[in-house]
C-alpha cells in the first residue's frame, strides 16, 4: 500500500508540473462537443436529442488521448523496470496508473461538462446525471485503457492500436451513460442506468489491473 | 549465496548465451565483461527477474529465486542503462519516491553522492554524469543483498567513481554481493571476472 500511495503521489506531482496535458484533454473534449452543433445545424431540439451520446463519445475520445503515453515514458526512461522490481506487484502499479489517469484526465472533464452540455443544448436538470455518467464512463475507460496501454506497449504504432482495442470494449459505457443522461433530460430516473454503469466500473476495477499487470510482466 | 545453474537466454530466435553457471558468495563481486551484444545487460535483467530464462535455474540460498518474485525483487537493486529519472521532478523528489518505496533517508543518500547542493534543482537541468550519480544514490538508500549494476560509471568523474567505490566497499563489507557489467575499470578490488 505504501508503494501505491508513493506512485500515485508521484504521478499527481508530475501532472501538476505538466498541466498542459490535462488542459489539452479538456479542450479536446469541449472542441469535439462543439463540432456537433456545426454539423447538425442550429436546431435546438435535434441537438438536445443528440447531446447524451455526443457528450459520452467526446469524453471517451478525450480520455483516450494521453493513454498511449501512460507507460511509454516509463519504459523509455527505465522507470517501469524499477516499478516492477519495487515489490508492489505489477497489478498494483497498473491500478495506481489507472487511478492517476482518471484523476488527471477524467476528473477535469467533469468540470467542463456544463460547458459542453450547454453547447449541445442539454437540459440543465440533466447536468448532474451527465456529470455522474461521464465520471463513471471515464473511470471505466481509464481502467480498460490501462490494460490496453500495457498490452500495446511493445507494439509498433501502439498509439493507433490502442483505440482500436479499447473503444469497442467501451460501448456498454456509452449505452448506459447516454441512456442515463437521456432519462434525466426527460424527467425520468437516471439511477438504474448509472448503477449499471457503476457495475461495469466495479467489474473492471479488479480485472483490468490484473490484465494490465500480466501484460507488463510479459513485456 | 546466489547460484546460477546452466542459464540460457534467447531473444527472438537468437541464443544470447547458454550453459552459464556461476556462484556469488556474500561479500563477493563479479565483473561481467564481453563484447557489445554478448548479453551482459540481458544477464543482469534475467538475474533481476525482468526476463525469464529459456533454460536453467537461479538459486538463492539453494532455493529457487523466482518462486517468490516479490521477495527476489525485495533483495536486489537493479541499475540499468536508463537512469529512471523524471525530468520534471527535483533531484530530491526523484530520490524521495524510491525512499518511500524502500525506506532510507534521501537527504543522506544525496550527500553521499555529493548531490546535496543540487537537491532542489529539477532533474532536467542535471548533466548526464549528475543524472548517473542520482541513479546511483538509490543504492545508498536502504540495504539490499544483491546489486546488479549495468555500466555504473558511465559519465562519472574521478571523484564520483571514488564515492561509488566507498559505497561498494561498504556494501560488500556488510555481506552484500555485486554483479557489474562494465567496459571501464571499476573500484571493485579482487572482483572475479565472468566473460560472456
Amino acid at each position: 500500500m505504501r508503494g501505491f500511495g508513493a506512485l500515485l503521489g508521484r504521478e499527481m506531482r508530475l501532472a501538476i508540473r505538466h498541466p498542459a496535458d490535462s488542459l489539452a484533454a479538456v479542450l479536446f473534449f469541449v472542441l469535439v462537443a462543439a463540432l456537433f452543433p456545426f454539423g447538425i445545424g442550429p436546431a435546438p431540439e435535434a441537438l438536445a436529442r443528440l447531446a447524451p451520446g455526443a457528450l459520452l463519445a467526446s469524453a471517451l475520445l478525450a480520455a483516450l488521448l494521453p493513454l498511449d503515453r501512460l507507460f511509454g515514458a516509463d519504459v523509455e526512461d527505465g522507470t517501469l523496470d524499477q516499478l516492477l522490481l519495487s515489490g508492489m506487484g505489477a497489478a498494483t502499479v497498473a491500478l495506481a496508473k489507472a487511478l492517476a489517469h482518471w484523476l488527471v484526465t477524467g476528473l477535469p472533464l467533469l468540470v467542463a461538462t456544463p460547458i459542453a452540455g450547454a453547447m449541445l443544448n442539454l437540459a440543465t436538470e440533466a447536468w448532474p446525471a451527465a456529470m455522474a455518467a461521464l465520471g463513471l464512463g471515464t473511470a471505466f475507460l481509464s481502467l480498460l485503457g490501462t490494460a490496453g496501454a500495457a498490452l500495446t506497449l511493445g507494439a509498433r504504432r501502439g498509439g493507433v492500436l490502442l483505440p482500436l482495442l479499447v473503444l469497442p470494449l467501451a460501448i456498454p459505457a456509452v449505452i448506459f451513460g447516454a441512456a442515463g443522461i437521456e432519462a434525466a433530460a426527460a424527467g425520468l430516473e437516471a439511477r438504474p442506468y448509472l448503477l449499471l454503469l457503476g457495475a461495469l466500473v466495479a467489474a473492471a476495477l479488479p480485472l483490468a489491473p490484473l490484465a494490465a499487470g500480466a501484460a507488463l510482466r510479459v513485456e | 549465496m546466489l547460484h546460477a545453474e546452466n542459464l540460457a537466454c534467447r531473444r527472438g530466435e537468437r541464443v544470447v548465451f547458454a550453459g552459464l553457471s556461476f556462484k556469488v558468495e556474500p561479500g563477493a563481486a563479479v565483473l561481467l565483461t564481453g563484447a557489445n551484444g554478448a548479453g551482459k545487460s540481458t544477464l543482469l535483467r534475467l538475474l533481476a527477474g525482468l526476463l525469464a530464462p529459456a533454460e536453467g535455474r537461479l538459486l538463492w540460498q539453494e532455493a529457487d529465486a523466482f518462486a517468490d518474485r516479490a521477495a527476489h525483487a525485495g533483495r536486489l537493486r537493479y541499475l540499468s542503462h536508463a537512469d529512471a529519472l523524471k525530468p520534471a521532478l527535483t533531484t530530491r523528489e526523484n530520490l524521495g519516491f524510491f525512499a518511500r518505496l524502500w525506506g532510507g533517508d534521501a537527504g543522506a543518500a544525496l550527500d553521499e553522492l555529493g548531490l546535496a547542493p543540487l537537491a532542489e534543482l529539477p532533474a532536467r537541468v542535471l548533466s548526464s554524469g549528475q543524472k548517473r550519480r542520482l541513479a546511483l544514490a538509490r543504492l545508498a538508500l536502504a540495504p539490499a543483498a544483491l546489486w546488479l549494476l549495468d555500466e555504473p560509471t558511465v559519465g562519472l568523474d574521478a571523484v564520483s567513481v571514488e564515492r561509488l567505490g566507498a559505497l561498494l566497499a561498504r556494501h560488500r563489507a556488510a555481506g552484500g554481493m555485486v554483479l557489474a557489467a562494465t567496459h571501464l575499470p571499476l573500484p571493485l578490488p579482487d572482483a572475479r571476472e565472468l566473460r560472456l
